[in-house]
């Protein structure tokens, strides 16, 4: 399964007004890269379902803010 | 025509009385890539495009207006109690000047709603691609806003709804693969 966040590091200087993030992220979520969904994909149930906003394990993609912690999605 | 069910889609909780947080939030309700331009975007769409998939923006753009309406529920919590001090510390002053405490569709900067946010080109291609585009930035709206907010409640509501601009982009990208019509004999359910 594809990972929801991706990382780079950017060039910092050190002239750079700011302490330099010395790792940036972005989201990928899943439906970059599930192309048409097929059928019988595994279900979450009933309650799960409606909680997480999908259906689908395979579309689910949880978020957290990168700056609060370091958790890789 | 529509069946109103009185009921929000997911429920939404506030921990404190913040009125900044509205004024962010704002942004989903009045703003470029918020609620009530995907909603107007996907159901003016459906006269223009192919069968197929008229459904899927009436879908769609209905259940845009249900994160609206939680939106407009997030706001209204945040900022029914403030005193007129805190919404001036909030940098809604001039919000208030205006509407007191009554909602407007604007952006978090204070611009009102316009419909140039939204496009209506008549290429069903070009159209499916700026829904997809659209859904994308209002997942990164969410982002932006929970990276921001400390509301456990609001972030679990605000996920949430970030969670179905993913699925709204799946569909959106499963449309257009039905309009191409080369993808092989793949099923639509
Ligand atoms: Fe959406």
């Amino acid at each position: 399964m594809s990972t929801n966040r991706k990382s780079y590091h950017p060039f910092a200087s050190p002239h750079d007004p700011c302490p330099p993030q010395t790792i940036k992220t972005y989201e990928t979520p899943p439906n970059l890269y599930l192309g048409f969904q097929p059928p019988g994909l595994e279900q979450f149930p009933p309650f799960e379902a409606l909680k997480k906003g999908t259906l689908w394990p395979a579309l689910y993609s949880p978020y957290s803010s990168p700056y609060k912690d370091d958790k890789k999605g | 025509m529509w069946l109103y069910e009185k009921k929000l889609q997911y429920p939404v909780k506030v921990s404190t009385c913040n009125p900044k947080l509205a004024k962010f939030l704002i942004e989903q309700y009045g703003g470029a890539d918020g609620e009530l331009a995907a909603a107007l975007r996907y159901l003016n769409q459906r006269y223009t495009i192919p069968d197929k998939v008229i459904g899927l923006l009436t879908d769609i753009g209905t259940e845009e207006f249900a994160h609206l309406e939680m939106i407009a529920t997030m706001v209204y919590k945040l900022t029914k109690d403030a005193t007129p001090e805190q919404l001036k510390e909030a940098g809604l002053g001039a919000h208030y000047a205006n509407h007191d405490k009554a909602l407007f569709y604007e952006n978090a900067a204070g611009d009102p709603f316009t419909t140039t946010y939204i496009q209506a080109k008549g290429d069903p291609i070009a159209d499916l691609y700026e829904d997809i585009a659209a859904e994308e930035k209002a997942r990164a709206t969410y982002q932006w806003i929970i990276n921001m907010s400390d509301d456990p409640f609001i972030n679990d509501a605000l996920k949430f709804l970030r969670e179905r601009e993913v699925v709204h982009s799946q569909r959106f990208r499963e449309a257009v693969e039905i309009l191409k019509e080369e993808q092989g004999k793949k099923k639509y359910f």
